[in-house]
């Protein structure tokens, strides 16, 4: 592990770019108004983002080849999608997905 | 969920999503405590950078002694999914002022946005700031507290991974996903379904030659692309 200070100087710079990708749009959009073009491409974020996230987490890469699929995090999802549909309660859902989880890897022996 | 945007119906939303962050946060503290950093800077990086996944990367790059450029570049990469986030969230905070503005940005998350998009389905398309900052501030706050928890914990426990607990981040986007499909009814069900199909195929071959660290932010914005030329031809 690298120095104290070079941690800390790693910390402040990247805590600094994270800052600006978050407030930038912010400050911005107060002067600026977006096109209704601009608006309607990004009505389709949320669920972009949220599937994208979900996804990649069921996969493994190796650059140059497809992707391996990742068994534990696919097999947990199928209760945890399931629990999501029977109950619509988010505080469910993610106790579902935590428990499929553990009892996933257990019985993979991992 | 209700219409309600106040402090109080603010602790209540978030409560779900204050396990996933736990879960994230603690395994957080336990995976860089491992790698050699101390409880001090683990929780000043919670503190400072604030990125959740991205802190993963920081650690694992430390570890391997990576210049600090290379840090900062890939900590952007990973991050820059946030400006699409603060652009879509920014058109409901014009009425507040610009230092509420730049307080709601700095403690933006992925899961806080995915809150607040479920939210604007209950309460006719609103937002205000005494909500979000509340959603904000509480998951600051648990993560700050469970990496430190974890870096402590990180003397007793080496292997996180164990209880499934690093689930939970996943495990609330399905929960979000799923009721944000459900519930918004801007854009048609159909349709919606066909750009999750869609961020399916592209990540799996987005895989074989993109990053991953870059590659959620290309699918989605290639998705977006995708969703608006598919309203348009059918819909």
């Amino acid at each position: 592990m690298p120095s104290f200070n070079f941690v800390l100087l790693t910390i402040v710079g990247t805590g600094v770019v994270t800052w600006l990708s978050r407030i930038t749009p912010f400050v911005l959009l107060k002067k600026f108004q977006l096109s209704k073009g601009v608006v309607e491409f990004l009505s389709f974020v949320p669920i972009a983002i949220m599937s994208a996230l979900w996804f990649e987490n069921l996969f493994v890469q190796h650059i140059g080849h497809l992707p391996s699929i990742d068994w534990a995090n696919l097999l947990a999802s199928l209760p945890t999608v399931l629990s999501a549909v029977i109950s619509k309660n988010l505080l469910v859902i993610v106790v579902v997905g935590v428990i499929s989880l553990g009892v996933t890897r257990l019985m993979m022996g991992m | 969920m209700n219409g309600d945007l106040t402090v109080s119906a603010a602790s209540k939303d978030t409560l779900p999503t204050v396990f996933g962050y736990i879960g994230i946060g603690v395994a957080f503290g336990i995976v860089g405590k491992a790698a050699g950093l101390s409880p001090l800077l683990v929780t000043l990086m919670s503190i400072i950078t604030y990125a959740g996944s991205a802190q993963f990367v920081i650690v694992s790059m430390l570890v391997t002694h990576s210049p600090i450029f290379s840090i900062i570049f890939s900590v952007f990469l990973v991050n820059s999914r946030m400006i699409l986030m603060s652009t879509t969230l920014a058109s409901y905070f014009k009425r507040e002022s610009m230092v509420k503005n730049i307080l709601v940005g700095t403690l933006l998350t992925d899961e806080s946005f995915a809150l607040g998009m479920n939210k604007l389905n209950y309460s006719d398309n609103h937002l205000n700031f005494a909500w979000f900052n509340t959603a904000n501030v509480i998951s600051y706050m648990t993560w700050i507290l469970s990496s430190l928890v974890g870096a402590v914990l990180g003397n007793f426990i080496s292997n996180p991974e164990k209880f499934g607990l690093d689930f939970a981040l996943v495990a609330m986007f399905i929960g979000l996903l799923y009721l944000q499909l459900i519930s918004d009814k801007s854009i048609n069900f159909n349709l919606q379904l066909i750009v999750v199909g869609f961020v399916l195929v592209a990540i799996y071959f987005g895989l074989i030659f993109i990053p991953s660290s870059l590659l959620i932010l290309l699918v989605t914005l290639v998705a977006c692309s995708f969703g608006v030329v598919m309203k348009h031809a059918f819909f």
